[in-house]
């Protein structure tokens, strides 16, 4: 390459964002990586282990962290992008705080944010003191202390899966394809830390999609003593002991079902971040019904937005593991540097 | 004198329409249940008979309800209605008056320019004919607006009118022609004659002044003659129907007959009453929000007179009641479509139209067979209570506001039971809004039993659709009480201390418990009572739905998104800090549908509850509520 180094603006430095600049680095471009939050690292850096072979997720941050220090990134955190315009021959984008910044191309990389427990009430999220989201829970894996609210040691614990997702009533038909090898992961997680809890894991469908993921689950039956049940929880409340009381039909048994519970787990879905809602509203990008970023093609222009000089990267695009957000990420590299190699 | 043969098509119209009615009205009294023909008869010696008279010429002559709606259309009514009232009163005394002799035949009063030509150029009787020429006018000028919103319906300030069939076409074209043709005929017969007053005086000189007047008007009459005659042949299977068939419903109404459960003589009289005017569409949600055009309350009244299988449309309502609010005839549309829902299957045949004449129909409710039973339910024995607490299966998916009602009644000191803690039986009501009256009954007994061996007094729940069924379908000797007011019982005999919320905040009216059951005043004390209320701008009896409604048994959510979506923006046009309901499904519908914090009127009372409650609790005694309420 001659001359300056050509310009890309990234949305976001999250798993997508960071992958994303690492490698137009490599490649010689200057990178401009805009955060939101304190720092880059997005959702995994509140992560204890990932699936499917439970590594440490400080491993994954320990090398998303490299790939930033580079001398081609300049990274601004606390901020985040308002709306992509045309400039010139390439793009500007207004930045939170008034300031404004133009580069060549853009990769938007918003990613997702946990659907809002409290959306489901039934569930009694932020009304009943041991009910805590997936989220939560890894934050206790991190403490490595799992606790009920009063301090005392759970001797049952329920994972309910699909929650916010695949479910019409809060607008939500998408799968967020992570949440089941999730549950099974922190049920193997649970029973590893706390031999005598019991825990329960309640689905509508265990979709084992990845490499592996179908192991992990059998592992879970027959060595961790998961149970499975196929079914939706209904409703929770609590007893005089405030314990849970869960309702739920037990669609295999073909019987309802009432179980008490010390702690329930709500398997929090992925749903299209608010940022990225706001950012594609100024901005003129595509949504689809699912409300996240609408690509050009779904086979072959899955990194493509209707705008000329705008990229998509990651789970902005739909929900992803991280496996697949870093293919992603890569792939829309890929055609970020042919359309700046075509200017 | 020219012949007078052109008289025939009216009078046999007329004769025929008046036995027709005599005939139909008979069947419908005798097929009518004892007691109902029993209100009707008692209704025919006392006040109903002269309400009935007040509110026909009121509202089937001027027409005040459609006329504080919309004063265009209800002008258009009015001059329609009234200005042929008084033709036809005008038109018999004038013919009583200045005709040949006493006691005329209808036909001389319809006909009495025909009949008496010169008649009308001095004194009495010209001032007689103005008046006469300006009552044609007045129904002209309707005439020509109703031309004016068939052709353009947004000049009338309506979005949908109601489709017409070909006899309610022929029928129209017949209405029409009538006055227009009288307005010619007599123009042209005083043109010939030198006769007639402003306007058919006016207009006939100018007529004769080019054209043979005495050999065109005859073609005139007879045109008028035969529009009155089909119009008369046409009106029991057309549209216009209505016009008769609604004095008829007053009558019954006023004294004291209601729709029931099953069709009846009512229900038919209710179905011909219809005169499709479309104002149900205009306010449907389903149809300005979801833009589902097709199931509204005219369209199942319509599919019931021609016998059409209407179950789609009959499944396909939210049951909000809105239409029923403003049916400007009164018809009782939410009963109308149960006793529909409650039908099994039904075939779909198209009547021909001979048949449409037929003086009875067929139509019973054959009620669908039970296709399940609740036999497994075990008889429980309840604890002993002063006061019931039943959340209801809605409640249970909404727990903050359980969490709300034992604070507040644990504040208050009420010794309360909760009937459905541990999960509770339906009260029954959705499966009556599916038209499954017998499963639901079984139901009903299960939870009546329960609540009789409480010997509670005071029975609180805190769902509408519950709180509605219990006082309707329910012997209880308990009092029935929402807990709305309930807790505004609390509040008024002193045993619930408030503190006061510096919020901003709308109500909605769940439609079970406003138009379904009449409590809109209690909850907004209550809400005045601790934050300030702003009004709405649809609320109380023209409430909203928030579109989660039980009672549609087909819409999808995709539909009822939207209209929730519609409805909760119109509730916070004002942005108020908070949306307010007393509906655990309205809460959990509008949650999904609007950016403002939705809460139920007990989570915002007991945000309003003094600090360190459970403590003050336990000094206080505990009271009694219901002895504050004098009928508890």
């Amino acid at each position: 390459m001659k001359g300056t180094p050509q310009h890309v603006i990234i949305a976001g430095g999250g798993v997508a964002g960071i992958e994303a600049a690492g490698t137009l680095a490599d490649l010689g471009y200057r990178v401009t990586l805009v955060e939101k939050g304190d720092e880059p690292g997005g959702h995994i850096l509140q992560w204890h282990a990932l699936f499917p072979d439970r590594r440490p997720a400080g491993e994954v941050k320990s090398y998303l962290r490299k790939r930033i220090e580079h001398r081609n990134i300049n990274i601004i955190t606390r901020t985040t992008v308002e709306k992509i315009r045309h400039h010139g021959g390439g793009v500007a984008v207004n930045l939170s705080g008034g300031t404004e910044e133009k580069a060549d191309a853009v990769i938007v990389a918003t990613g997702f944010e946990l659907f809002d427990a409290r959306r489901k009430e039934e569930y009694g999220y932020g009304i009943y003191d041991n009910v805590i989201t997936s989220a939560e829970l890894e934050e206790m894996f991190n403490r490595n202390r799992i606790v009920k609210a009063d301090g005392t040691v759970p001797s049952r614990i329920g994972l309910i899966h699909c929650v916010g997702s695949r479910d019409e009533k809060v607008n939500n038909n998408h799968c967020s394809k992570v949440c089941c090898v999730t549950a099974v992961k922190q049920a193997i997680e649970i029973r590893k830390m706390l031999p005598s809890c019991e825990v329960f894991c309640f689905y509508m469908d265990m979709r084992m999609y990845g490499p592996y993921y179908e192991e992990l689950y059998r592992e879970a039956q027959e060595f961790h003593n998961v149970n499975f049940i196929r079914g939706k929880v209904s409703e929770a409340s609590v007893n005089i002991n405030n314990r849970l009381v869960i309702k739920v039909e037990d669609t295999l048994a073909g019987r309802p079902l009432r179980m008490e519970l010390d702690i329930m787990v709500l398997m929090v879905g992925m749903e299209m971040a608010g940022s990225g809602m706001k950012l594609a509203e100024a901005s003129g990008m595509k949504r689809g019904i699912n409300r996240f970023l609408e690509t050009t093609d779904h086979h072959y222009g899955n990194n493509l937005s209707s705008i000329k000089g705008v990229f998509y990267a990651g789970t902005c695009t739909a929900p992803m593991n991280i496996t697949d957000t870093i293919s992603h990420a890569r792939a829309a590299v890929a055609e970020t540097v042919r359309y700046l190699n075509g200017k | 004198m020219n012949s007078d043969l052109f008289v025939i098509p009216f009078n046999l119209g007329l004769y025929f329409i008046l036995i027709y009615s005599v005939v139909r009205s008979t069947i419908w009294f005798r097929n009518l249940s004892r007691p109902d023909k029993l209100r009707l008869q008692r209704g025919f010696f006392g006040k109903p008979f002269m309400d009935s008279l007040k509110e026909i010429f009121m509202e089937s002559l001027l027409h005040r309800k459609i006329f504080r709606k919309n004063p265009v259309l209800g002008y258009m009514h009015m001059s329609l209605a009234f200005g042929w009232f008084l033709l036809i009163v005008f038109g018999t005394i004038e013919a009583d008056f200045f005709g040949e002799k006493h006691l005329n035949p209808p036909s001389h009063a319809i006909f009495f320019r025909w009949f008496n030509p010169d008649h009308g150029t001095e004194g009495l009787a010209k001032l007689y004919g103005f008046w006469m020429d300006l009552i044609l006018a007045f129904i002209l000028s309707g005439l020509l607006l109703a031309m004016v919103k068939r052709f353009i319906p947004g000049m009338m300030g309506m979005k949908k009118t109601t489709k017409h069939t070909w006899t309610d076409r022929i029928a129209l074209i017949s209405l029409w022609l009538i006055f227009p043709s009288r307005l010619m005929a007599e123009s042209f017969t005083c043109g010939a004659h030198g006769s007639g007053s402003f306007l058919t005086g006016t207009l006939g000189s100018a007529l004769a002044s080019f054209l043979p007047a005495a050999e065109i008007a005859p073609f005139f009459w007879w045109l008028y003659s035969l529009s009155l005659g089909t119009f008369f042949f046409l009106l029991p299977v057309s549209r216009y129907f209505h016009i008769p068939v609604e004095l008829l419903l007053i009558f019954m109404r006023n004294s004291g007959i209601t729709t029931g459960d099953r069709h009846s003589s009512y229900t038919e009289v209710q179905t011909h009453a219809c005169s499709s005017c479309g104002v149900c569409i205009s306010v449907c949600q389903m149809s300005y929000a979801a833009g589902i055009n097709d199931i509204q309350s005219a369209y199942l009244v319509k599919g019931l007179r021609n016998d059409r299988d209407i179950a789609a449309i009959t499944a396909n309502c939210l049951m909000c009641g809105r239409c029923e609010e403003v049916c400007p005839v009164g018809i009782e549309l939410g009963p109308m479509r149960l006793i529909e829902r409650r039908q099994g299957e039904r075939e779909d045949r198209r009547l021909r139209f001979t048949e449409r004449y037929e003086l009875t129909r067929r139509r019973s409710t054959i009620e669908k067979e039970p296709t399940q039973s609740y036999g497994y339910l075990t008889r429980e024995e309840p604890e002993h209570a002063e006061v019931l607490f039943f959340a209801g299966c809605m409640t249970h998916l909404t727990p903050s506001v359980i969490v709300a009602m034992k604070k507040i009644m644990e504040s208050a000191g009420v010794r309360y039971r909760f009937m459905d803690e541990k999960g509770g039986v339906c009260c029954g009501r959705p499966l009556m809004l599916a038209g499954r009256d017998k499963e639901a009954r079984e139901l009903i007994n299960h939870n009546s039993d329960i609540i009789w061996k409480s010997g509670a007094r005071i029975l609180v729940t805190s769902c509408p659709i519950c709180y509605k069924v219990f006082r309707e379908s329910y012997y209880l000797e308990a009092q029935v009480m929402h807990h709305s007011e309930f807790i505004n019982l609390l509040i008024e005999e002193g045993s619930l201390r408030l503190g006061y919320l510096h919020r901003r905040v709308v109500y909605h009216d769940p439609c079970e418990l406003g138009r379904g059951s009449g409590i809109y005043d209690e909850p907004r004390a209550v809400i005045s009572y601790v934050a300030e209320l702003q009004s709405a701008v649809q609320e109380g009896s023209m409430s909203l739905c928030c579109g989660g409604s039980l009672g549609n048994l087909t819409l999808s959510s995709g539909k009822r998104a939207v209209i929730a979506a519609d409805a909760a923006r119109t509730l916070t046009i004002a942005s108020p800090d908070e949306l307010i309901t007393a509906c655990p499904l309205c809460k959990k519908t509008f949650a999904q549908a609007t950016e403002t914090k939705v809460s139920d009127i007990a989570e915002l009372v007991a945000a309003a509850l003094p600090k360190q409650v459970a403590s003050r609790s336990k000094k206080r005694p505990a009271r009694h509520p219901a002895k504050a309420s004098g009928n508890g």
